[in-house]
């Protein structure tokens, strides 16, 4: 137990915040503890939590990205024109264009920073400029609105009437979301791979001299992370039912925050799956407890960079004054 | 002779030949590509250009050469520009005097430091990082401006500053002036003043300093202070230059400030960069921009290319390693 406690403590503090917004919510508002909500939650969080679990592997890896929610601006774009070309397609032949888009793009970064030696966040922000300005340049920031009918139909899994008559539905991009959740779980927990990930994040030298081939680390980190904001810009085409160029700008360092938040360590090395789901749904908890408590909607960029503000501050202070052997072992290590 | 080019070269160090040779190659290209480039209107446009992105850009520096980052420039800069504009605004709007514009002006920079200071503070304290710390800040910050303005513009500015955004002193635009002073400001704290020495120390490695006895916390909260002031300055001038603020305004700079420091040679890892050779690069980036924008290219095409060029200038850097590697293995 104390073994669990020692290596999921940032979880655990994530949990139990959510744990207590919860409850206040669920006494503040009327609508907050209800099916409904829940599932409104999954539905609108998915993009970010898909987005966010690529991005885990790569901070995981030692290195960052800005990069890849602009890549999914581009993988959008080019999918629908190649969708439009080619006639339609459904929804298998959408998912191998825009994965092997993003994946391509993904590689982009690595082959910058493997091949070139460029620090990671160099390389990410260049391409950031020449992903975004091209996209502008080129579309000239017009947006594509009459996409397939089979990428724009909501796809309902589950529904059920509430008692109010209200319709509580899980829509396709959730299920999306649990299968990239799972296998990048599999692939960080599962695999060899995985491992190595966490060895080359945590020491890159020591990793080489291990034997890990550190290029593959590279390719497979950000091509991952790649192919989950390429499934990202899909399935965010899908939710909106439109492709706009700017859409997706900006949201790189809202979901930065939301997995550093959620324990991963800019640096490598550490950081999970779970933590990295609680970190994105801390923050969507928050601005939908905000929103049903009618607080204006220009207060929850406030509210939210508050509270991670203070979440970093307490986690950096007090959770290692809280539990001393986790300071103990830092200074022995 | 060669010992002329010697002491010149150590005059300016090693970190200037990049964005130098880059600032050669742009003017020689465009010079060719568009034949009204070389004129007086494209460097008086770059000269009103520059500051804006300039004053952001310092305002980066500091904190990366401590090996971190501050992600809330921009909003910082938004939000000194409001604290200015509200302080007009209560004294009469466009009636308001000179007096109202140096009050407002002394609250917008006393709020930039205090945005600076509460990052450092943590940063310094908590040894969260800063990455994380200042995109917070900047979330936050973004936040409460458009609470504040309800996402709207504030105007009503009094005729008065309209100079400082547009007017020139012998021909030199007065924003340019104000830009050129802080850099002077930024390269004595950082080549003259011990402060500075800790900033380049802190950055090399934080431990070695703090065992050597200087005061590493409150090195680190006075960068960030310092950086928040700049962002105050800059939030000032683009008050100047649009007549009104607006948050929001210059977010996209945000990540061509870093893309300016690392091109002038800075380290991304901190502990090494100069303020000249990013001025050079300031220069550079904005002479593309003006270059492209003659050849009827529009600003988007300009971002894209600035990263190309960044993507360049670092694969020319791992080229002139490789050889220099090479190099001494024969010899």
């Amino acid at each position: 137990m104390r073994r669990f406690v020692r290596s999921h403590a940032t979880e655990l503090a994530l949990l139990a915040v959510i744990a207590v917004i919860c409850v206040f919510l669920s006494f503040a508002t009327d609508r907050f503890f209800t099916l409904g909500n829940a599932f409104d939650l999954l539905n609108t969080g998915s993009v970010n939590i898909i987005f966010a679990v690529g991005l885990l592997v790569v901070l995981i890896a030692g290195g960052i990205d800005i990069s890849f929610a602009v890549a999914a601006s581009v993988v959008q774009y080019l999918t629908a024109t190649v969708l439009g070309w080619i006639g339609g397609g459904n929804w298998i032949v959408g998912f191998i264009i825009a994965g092997a888009l993003g994946v391509a793009l993904g590689c982009i970064n690595a082959f910058l920073i493997h091949g070139f030696r460029i620090i990671s966040i160099v390389a990410t922000i260049s391409t950031f400029n020449i992903f975004f300005g091209l996209l502008m340049f080129f579309t000239g920031g017009v947006s594509i609105y009459n996409l397939p009918d089979w990428l724009t139909t909501r796809v309902v899994l589950f529904e059920r009437e509430m008692a109010d008559g209200t319709w509580a539905e899980i829509t396709l991009p959730v299920l999306i979301m649990a299968i990239c959740v799972f296998a990048t779980w599999a692939l960080i927990t599962r695999t060899t791979t995985g491992r190595q990930l966490y060895a080359f994040g945590d020491n890159p030298e020591g990793a080489r001299r291990f034997g890990i081939n550190i290029g593959a680390m590279q390719f497979i980190a950000f091509g991952w992370l790649g192919l989950m904001a390429g499934i990202a810009g899909l399935v965010q085409a899908h939710y909106a039912q439109e492709v706009v160029p700017n859409a997706l700008y900006g949201r790189e360092l809202d979901v930065l925050a939301a997995v550093v938040l959620g324990g991963a360590r800019l640096g490598g090395g550490k950081g999970s799956v779970l933590g990295c789901i609680l970190g994105v749904l801390l923050v969507s908890i928050t601005q939908n407890g905000l929103n049903l408590m009618g607080v204006s909607p220009f207060a929850f960029k406030m509210i939210v960079g508050a509270i991670i503000l203070a979440a970093i501050t307490l986690s950096n202070t007090s959770i290692e004054r809280l539990l001393p052997f986790l300071k103990s072992r830092r200074v022995h290590s | 002779m060669t010992v002329l080019i010697e002491r010149v070269r150590n005059a300016l160090g090693p970190e200037l030949a990049g964005p130098f040779a880059a600032f050669v190659a742009v003017m020689i290209v465009f010079g060719f590509a568009a034949p009204n480039f070389l004129s007086r209107a494209t460097f008086e446009s770059v000269a009103f250009q520059l500051p804006e992105l300039g004053l952001l850009t310092l305002a980066m520096l500091l904190p990366i050469l401590t090996g971190g980052l501050n992600l809330a420039i921009t909003f910082t800069a938004n939000m000194a520009g409001l604290t200015l504009a509200w302080v007009l605004q209560s004294q009469g709007g466009v009636d308001a005097g000179i007096g109202a514009f140096v009050l407002g002006s002394l609250l917008a920079i006393a709020v930039g430091a205090l945005s600076g200071l509460i990052m450092g503070l943590v940063i310094a304290y908590t040894k969260a990082h800063p990455i994380l710390v200042s995109l917070s800040m900047m979330i936050f910050l973004r936040g409460l401006g458009e609470f504040l303005t309800r996402g709207g513009d504030v105007s009503g500015i009094p005729g008065f500053l309209a100079p400082i955004g547009y007017g020139s002193i012998f021909g030199i635009p007065v924003p340019l002036l104000i830009f050129i002073a802080c850099v002077l400001i930024w390269h004595v704290l950082l080549t003259r003043m011990k402060l500075g020495f800790n900033t380049y120390m802190i950055g090399s490695n934080i431990e070695a300093t703090r065992y050597s006895g200087i005061n590493t916390r409150k090195v680190q909260v006075l960068v960030y202070t310092l950086s928040g002031a700049m962002c105050a300055v800059a939030g000032i001038i683009m008050l100047a230059r649009f007549n009104s603020v607006r948050v929001g305004h210059g977010e996209s700079y945000l990540l061509i400030t870093v893309l300016a420091c690392f091109l002038g040679g800075v380290n991304p890892f901190g502990g090494f960069g100069r303020v000249i050779p990013v001025f050079v690069a300031l220069v550079v980036l904005q002479l593309l921009s003006s270059g492209l924008n003659l050849m009827g290219a529009n600003q988007h095409l300009a971002t894209a290319v600035w990263g190309i060029l960044m993507i360049t200038v670092m694969i020319l850097r791992w080229l002139a390693g490789r050889l220099k590697f090479l190099n001494t293995n024969r010899g």
